[in-house]
């Protein structure tokens, strides 16, 4: 079953089934009541299998599947550190799982007080006054933070702060929260080294700016070491700072973004704190912010009273609700279990450990891969390519020839900095070993570039699924089973 | 080594002019093409829009990344080469032949503001 490759749809026989159920007791004629347009004129077309086809389908899928839990994935920006199976074993308890998200609060006070004390850590870790846990994911907590920024600057009846500064290193998701939350984006030079270029950046701060946003370290993996000076000049012209917790892991625990003078942050719990990436999800994008700004925060919040009762309340001067409820709670029990687990001074090594990983590989490779900026790094850094240009061989190819050897790919060609960026993050979760062997394998493919490149221009060779066209695909994406029937 | 044609004029963000009187047929350079490449998709404006200088009039999607067309010149577009609508890697094939748009230009001068092929080479090399 190594290359197994059906679709769930191509195992379907009619008429089998793996299910029986009893005779309904209630049956109606419901169907009347809809209007005729309504109803839809074919069947649903769904496979019918057995149980044994289900069982046996997935199981083989799932082997396809590669993850940490599998192997080495130095996917930059994603920090896909290892997850303790004890997370799971806690969030998947009954008395959490058999919550109803509209139950009196006074029968989930443990739910709240997992709410709760998970907010008081991360705000203990950021160094800001309170978070909220609502937000989805990364790029929900981005737009949470930005209404909590405009509503600030609303409730103070300054309405002509419409912009928001967005380094031209960003994460691609700034820009993009930013115009979702109705806010114009300016953007502002990075030096080569991807830090803000302070020079270029002052005269863009007038009475128009609501803020900034900036992670630190930047995309580069590099510390901003003048965020106190930004953060100064940004304050001093009415804005706000909000910080993108994407890069938060090499600071855990030593550094916190509200000493650095950030107003508002959001922390991605699948990041840092642990908890599952998935299949996009579900993630978890709690934000913080300074006291200043604790009214704005969305509802419902959780509230501890003096005697120790854990509450649900409504801010008045909230920007409204951005999740249904309390947001995904299950991702929240994962990340608590974590701090719990690691306690206040073993979260202090996370990021000196990402840091000397992500180092012991960019001195162990830049004799073969280009490193466009020397010095320390922080939890990640970015080679742009192989040092030998001569070969033809870009970081498209040498991504995928690594899939060969049994890693995931780097993140490739972000930043937009450099031309074939190769962003690397091991993360603090994986042995000396490991590291090692990566090593190894990248310089091989380094000297397969130089003997024998079209060997890694065609790369993957071992796949199930070979080198893909990527230009077809999205140019004639097949996105469902009917599509893929036509054109068959 | 990207090309560069000696006879056009050209943008710091490595798109290029060529004025004929007072229409300007604008693309990107080989340089951008190569740097961005395999493209997918080009986002070009509607005949009768209005373009800035120095303001985005379109973009390019490339399975690398997506980048924004930034107007070299100013005026209203007249024709907009619509075979890259079905055929965007024509862009790849050759970035000086296939052009993006037309425009007439309100202000001939503003051509003149930007690099030759010498100074944009120096660019490219950096």
């Amino acid at each position: 079953m190594k290359y197994y490759d059906k679709l769930i749809f191509e195992l379907s026989r009619p008429g089998r089934k793996g299910y029986e159920l009893p005779a309904d007791k209630f049956e109606t004629d419901g169907l009347k009541e809809i209007p005729a347009d309504l109803l839809r004129s074919e069947s649903l077309d769904l496979p019918e299998v057995s149980e044994l086809d289900v069982v046996r389908h997935y199981t083989n899928l799932s082997n396809k599947n590669f993850g940490v839990d599998t192997g080495f994935y130095p996917l930059g920006s994603c920090t896909m550190k290892y997850n303790p199976k004890i997370n799971e074993e806690l969030c998947t308890l009954p008395e959490f799982t058999s919550l109803h998200p509209l139950q009196n609060p006074n029968s989930a006070q443990g739910a709240l007080e997992v709410y709760y004390n998970l907010q008081r850590a991360l705000s203990s870790l950021a160094g800001l006054e309170e978070f909220t846990l609502n937000p989805y994911a990364g790029a929900h907590g981005e737009l949470t933070g930005l209404m909590v920024m405009r509503q600030y600057h609303k409730m103070r009846g300054d309405h002509k702060r419409t912009k928001v500064i967005v380094p031209d290193s960003a994460h691609g998701t700034n820009p993009a929260s930013a115009m979702v939350a109705g806010l114009d984006v300016v953007v502002v030079k990075s030096r080569p080294n991807g830090s803000i270029d302070i020079e270029d950046l002052k005269p863009l701060l007038d009475d128009s700016i609501a803020g900034i946003m900036m992670t630190n370290p930047n995309t580069l993996g590099m510390f901003e070491t003048e965020i106190v000076e930004i953060a100064k000049l940004v304050h001093e012209a009415g804005g706000l700072l909000y910080y993108d917790g994407a890069n938060l892991n090499p600071l855990l625990g030593k550094v916190r973004p509200g000493d650095m003078g950030f107003d508002i942050m959001h922390i991605n719990l699948h990041k840092t704190f642990s908890t599952p990436h998935g299949g996009g999800g579900p993630g978890s994008g709690p934000v913080g912010v300074a006291k200043h700004l604790v009214e704005y925060l969305p509802n419902p919040r959780v509230k501890k009273s003096e005697d120790g009762h854990f509450y649900v309340d409504f801010g008045k001067d909230s920007l409204g609700s951005v999740s249904t409820f309390f947001g995904n709670f299950g991702v929240m029990m994962r990340a608590y279990a974590y701090i719990l687990t690691l306690g206040k001074e073993n979260i202090r090594n996370v990021g000196p450990m990402a840091t000397l990983n992500a180092n012991y590989i960019k001195e162990s490779l830049k004799d073969d891969y280009l490193l466009p900026i020397e010095g320390v790094c922080k939890h990640e850094f970015v080679f742009d390519g192989l040092k030998d240009k001569s070969t033809g061989v870009t970081t498209l190819n040498v991504a995928k020839r690594l899939l060969d050897y049994g890693f995931h790919a780097p993140t490739i060609y972000f930043p937009l900095l450099f031309h074939e960026s190769m962003m690397i993050e091991p993360t603090e979760t994986e042995s000396l070993e490991t590291l090692d062997e990566f090593i190894e394998v990248m310089h091989k493919v380094a000297k397969e570039a130089r003997e024998t490149p079209e060997e890694v221009i065609n790369a993957p060779l071992t796949t199930l699924v070979r080198k893909l066209d990527e230009t077809s695909a999205a140019k004639n994406p097949i996105l469902n089973y009917k599509d893929l029937k036509n054109q068959a | 080594m990207s090309k560069i044609l000696d006879d056009l004029r050209y943008a710091e963000s490595h798109e290029w002019v060529r004025l004929e009187g007072d229409v300007a047929t604008v693309g990107i350079t080989d340089y951008a093409q190569h740097a961005l490449g395999s493209i997918v998709y080009v986002d070009m404006p509607e005949v009768g829009d209005e373009v800035t200088a120095g303001e985005d009039f379109g973009a390019v999607e490339s399975v690398k990344a997506a980048s924004d067309l930034i107007s070299p010149v100013s005026g209203e577009v007249i024709e907009i080469n619509e075979a890259l609508e079905d055929e965007p890697e024509l862009v790849n094939a050759d970035a000086f032949e296939n052009w993006i748009m037309k425009v007439k230009v309100s202000d001939p001068a503003e051509v003149d503001a930007l690099l030759d092929a010498a100074a944009y080479a120096k660019i490219c090399e950096e």
